[in-house]
This record gives C-alpha cells, structure tokens and sequence, in this order.
C-alpha cells in the first residue's frame, strides 16, 4: 500500500493533535516526515520521499526558476506558479493561509505551496507588494506558469 | 479496467498520434507540454493541455514525478508515453503502478530486462536466438580456437577498452597470433588489462527488426518485420516492410527468434526486436529489444491493418492480446521517409524555426503522420522529425512510385529540410533495387554530387 494526499493530511491532523513536534514514519520504501511549527520557514512542511525514485530537492525546484512577475497593463504583477503541482494555500489543512488578499507581501514571503507526488516545494512571492487577487483555488492543480495570484507593486 | 482518459507524455507527431487513436476509441486525453509546445497540433487536439515545465526535456518531458502527479490529478486512469523521453524509464511504469494508474507499455522489469545489454544478450541465449558470436579469450591457444568457430572477419577488442578503443581487425585466420600479440600489449598499456574479446565482424549487415505484441502472459505474436538500413550515423531514415529480397525461410526464423525473445520476457504491450543481418553469411544476430512503441511503426500497421497504439491500450487495460497470429496477414508493402527539420547541405545541422507554409501530400496508399502545419514552430529543444510520410502498395514498385509522386508534392518552407536529400536516396538505383545494407547511406553520400546550397 501507499500513502495517498488525504493519508498524508490525516497524519499531519494526527500530529497537530498530539503532543508531538516531529513524526517520521517508514513504510514499504516510502518515508514520510513531518515536522510541527514550519509555517514559513525554509524548509518543506513536509515531505515524503520515495527511496527508490530520484528524490527531487524539497526546495530547488520551486526557487530556481524563480516565478517569473510580468507587468500588466493595469499595472498588476503575475505571481506565477514555478512548477505544475497541486497548490496548497495553508501550509496545513486547516490552518490559516500564507497570504490573504490586502497582505503585504516581500520577494522571499511564501504564498503557496505546490505539491509534486508529495513533495511539498514552497513558493515565493518574486515579487514585492499587495496581493489584490488570488486566483488559483486551494488543492487544485496549477500549470507550470500558472497565475497563482496578482500583486500591486510597492510604490 | 477500461481506460478512459489518457496523460500523453509526449510531444510532436506521436502525441497527435496517440491522440488520433485515443479519440477513435472514445478516450479522452490530456497531453503534458513543455513551455515551447503549448501552442503545438497536440495542445490543439487534446481535450486539455498541462504545462509540466520549462522548454528543455530535463525540467519538463523527463520528470517522471511531475508526469505522475499531472496524470493523477487531472484524472486520468492511464500514461501513454511515446517513444523517445520517458518511455522505456522503469522508473515511470513503477511510479504510475504505484499510484494505480495504468503504463501503456511494458513492465517495469521488462523494461530493466531488455535495457540493460549483458541481461538482454543472456536473455537471448537463453531464449536459443542467435547472438553476435564472441567471447573472451585470455590466451593464444583459447584465441585460436574461438577464433575457429567464429570465422573470419572478425574483431578483437580490449575487455578494459570501451567505445571501439582498441579494435582492431582480422581478416585472415593466419593473422589472428600476431594481431591478437599486438592488441594484448596495447590493451595491457592502454587500460592495465591485456584481456580481450572476440567478435564476428559483420562486413554487411542489414537493420533488420520484428514488432511483436504480447499479453504479458506469455503469448506473443508478430507482426513482420521492417527493414530499416537506411541510416545516416545510426539515424534511421528511410524503413520499409516486408525487407525486401530476403529469403522466405529466413525471413521466418528472424520472425520466429523475435516471438521466442518475447514470449521468454513474458512480454506486454508492443515491442520490437531488432536484428543484425549478416548479408554475407546469411545469418542473423540479436541487438537489442526496444520496449515502446517505434518512430517507424506505421509500415506494420499500413501492411497490417493493425492500429498498434489500439492494441497497447486494450493490452494496458487487460483486454488481453485480442488477435492470434493466424489473424495476421501482410498484405502490400509499406515504405516510410522520416522528414526532418535540417539541412542536409551543412551536414545535416538541425534547422530549427517557424513553419511559414507546410504542404503535406495526399493520395492513395499515402499517409502523413506530422504535426507541423503553417504557423508551427520547430523548437531547438528536441528532436527535428517534423513529419512520417509512409506509402502504401500491392508491392514495393507500387509503394515506391506513390512515395516518390508523394515526396515531390510536399513543401515546407521556413525550415530547411531533408525532402530533396530523400528524394534522391528514392530515385537512386542501390535503393531502387532494394536490400541495401547499413553502408549504403555512405556510399550513396560519396557518389552524389555534393548538395550546393
């Protein structure tokens, strides 16, 4: 058997609940770990690596092709996702999100995340100023280069 | 399981193909595109189009978790993969398993089975299908005696060497100890290794391969063989079936050696073995076997009347292989031209570009797999096939002339192309003639007048 999306939210409620701060779980070649408190933080919410798969760096794909932010004609930035995933606006079910509409938001604040076989990579704003749209529906998979949200630039 | 909605994992004319089929059969498709393909025939044929990523292969089409996770979530049941990219990557048919989605395409072991050369020359062996003969040798009196069943010409390589490193030619059996003296020395200063390998060495050989399809349970059945010795630096360029003036009784085992191969790796889904033809001992040796779907199977299926790619989706979904052998009948022939995005008169230098006019031939007995029309862009990211022009015919005159009639009337402009160079490889008497073997395309390059650009 395998870990699906819905286990690994139900393992990550389960921590929450508990006492506990980190919870590493292996089963069948596949680790799953998951740490309390990593709202915002550098690293991946959690991640769950397969063993026998080429693992993917938990940061990588989502810094380096940094999501590109075109100026519109009304003077908008795109945040754009950087990779094709599902797109998670709380870093746990449940919580609150990154980013709301009327935040402020600076180049390296964390909007989103964008799951990839269940490897969390977290996405930076690129851009910096007031996010006046979010577009892109929580849990739903987003396109490499999709619109995540839209950002009035900082006077 | 019935599959209902395929992830094409693939870009180009075999993304436009599998979606033909799919639609044929009431299958919907999402195909995966790279930034570059967003706007290609496929993106338009599709029902939906996903981005996976930046142009280059490596940040799009050979990310095998972004392929899986893009099927699974746009609720697709099944991953057809092409050929070329992530086809024959095991990794991909595991991962999908794993997530209950079906590979159109072989197993995962399969795959690592024929993929790895040594396991897949033991596997042939095994199987009582002839491979190059060889071995090696680590004396004069082992090197002599080997020497004696495998016949001259013949080879000796270093064991510490690779990639032709230290070969060397023998041609006369009385050559073999001063030969196999001098080879030894340069092996053990070259590589610290004297060891060597002896190889028959295969004067004129022709590329001679067999599609097969298999249930996965054992049975295998063939569907003829093509012949594609027209290659230009292992490239191939023009293939045909049935291979032209091959003995019928030879013709038989090479089919025969192709369905035992199979049928030993319990082989699903369609695949092709392909075959070294020894033209001047009349033998035949095993290569390899490519598990995917090929570039050049739209000969088989004109000869056949067999739509492959409908057959890999009823075997994926366990419909089983639905025909016997006794249902295969080859009837005509079939000739197939691989049209090119590149320029034949700066050595063949890939002409990437916009297409400003794109004429494709029609007719009878013509097909034209492609998916380059007016406005299409060649990126310089991969491969530069543009187009498959395959002729069909009672026999080999008939699919030549429509060829030939077929070949004058396409014009693509924007791009330079390798339509004149294949026209005159068509209107050239060696090929005309038919059985050539892999030299020819040297030879035929040598004797033509040079192109003037």
């Amino acid at each position: 058997m395998s870990l699906t999306a819905k286990d690994v939210a139900e393992i990550m409620r389960l921590l929450e609940d508990s006492h506990f701060d980190r919870l590493v779980l292996e089963m069948d070649g596949v680790k799953l770990e998951l740490e309390r408190g990593s709202t915002g933080q550098r690293r991946a919410p959690a991640r769950l690596a397969r063993e026998d798969a080429a693992p993917a760096p938990p940061e990588e794909p989502a810094r380096k092709p940094k999501p590109a932010a075109k100026a519109r004609e009304d003077g908008l930035l795109d945040v754009k996702s950087p990779l094709l995933g599902t797109y998670y606006r709380a870093p746990k079910p449940g919580e609150p999100p990154f980013v709301e509409v009327g935040d402020m938001v600076e180049e390296d604040t964390v909007i989103g995340i964008v799951e990839v076989m269940k490897l969390m990579n977290s996405v930076r704003a690129g851009v910096a100023g007031e996010i006046v749209e979010i577009l892109a529906p929580n849990g739903e998979l987003v396109e490499h280069g999709e619109v995540l949200m839209r950002v009035r630039p900082k006077a | 399981m019935t599959i209902r909605r395929i992830l094409v994992a693939n870009r180009g004319e075999i993304a436009v193909r599998v979606i033909r089929t799919a639609k044929a059969l009431g299958i919907e498709t999402v195909l995966a595109v790279s930034e570059a393909d967003r706007e290609s025939l496929g993106a338009r044929l599709a029902d939906r189009t996903l981005c996976i990523g930046p142009p280059r292969p490596g940040e799009s089409y050979l990310k095998v978790e972004t392929i899986v996770h893009a099927a699974a979530a746009s609720g697709c049941d099944a991953i057809h993969p092409g050929y070329g990219f992530l086809s024959e990557r095991a990794e991909l048919a595991r991962l999908a398993e794993q997530e209950d989605i079906i590979f159109i395409g072989p197993t995962a072991r399969q795959i690592e089975a024929v993929g790895d050369k040594l396991r897949a020359r033991r596997e042939a062996e095994a199987a009582k299908v002839p491979v190059v003969p060889g071995g090696a040798v680590t004396d004069m009196a082992e090197a002599k005696a080997l020497a004696g069943q495998i016949g001259v010409p013949l080879l000796i390589k270093a064991v510490g060497g690779g990639g032709g490193r230290g070969m060397k030619l023998v041609q006369r059996l009385e050559d073999l100890s001063a030969t196999a003296n001098l080879a030894a020395a340069e092996a053990e200063a070259a590589f610290g290794d004297a060891r060597l390998y002896l190889e028959r060495y295969v004067t004129h050989g022709r590329h001679i391969e067999v599609q097969v399809l298999g249930d996965g349970a054992g049975r295998v059945i063939h569907l003829g063989e093509r012949d594609c010795s027209v290659q230009r630096r292992y490239q191939k360029l023009i293939e045909e079936t049935p291979a032209p003036g091959l003995d019928e009784t030879m013709r038989e085992r090479i089919r025969a050696a192709a369905v035992r191969y199979a049928e030993r790796l319990q082989y699903r889904g369609a695949g092709t073995v392909e075959f070294l033809y020894d033209v001047d001992r009349a033998e035949f040796y095993f290569l390899e076997m490519n598990a995917r779907i090929q570039v050049e199977h739209p000969v088989t299926e004109e000869v056949t009347g067999i739509d492959l790619v409908a057959e890999q989706i009823a075997i994926a979904q366990g419909d089983g292989l639905r025909l016997e052998q006794s249902d295969i009948t080859i009837q005509g022939a079939a000739i197939e031209c691989r049209i090119n995005a590149e320029d034949p008169a700066r050595d063949f230098a890939p002409s990437p570009g916009r297409i400003t006019r794109a004429d494709w031939p029609e007719g009878k007995g013509i097909r034209v797999d492609t998916h380059i029309v007016e406005g299409a862009m060649v990126p310089p990211y991969y491969d530069s096939l543009m187009a498959k022009i395959i002729a069909y015919g009672s026999d080999r005159a008939e699919a030549m002339a429509r060829l030939r009639d077929a070949m004058g009337q396409a014009r693509v402009e924007g791009v330079a192309t390798n339509l004149r160079f294949l026209a005159d490889v068509l209107a050239d008497a060696e090929f005309i003639k038919g059985g050539v073997d892999t030299g020819y395309m040297a030879r035929f390059m040598d004797r033509a007048p040079k192109e003037k650009a």
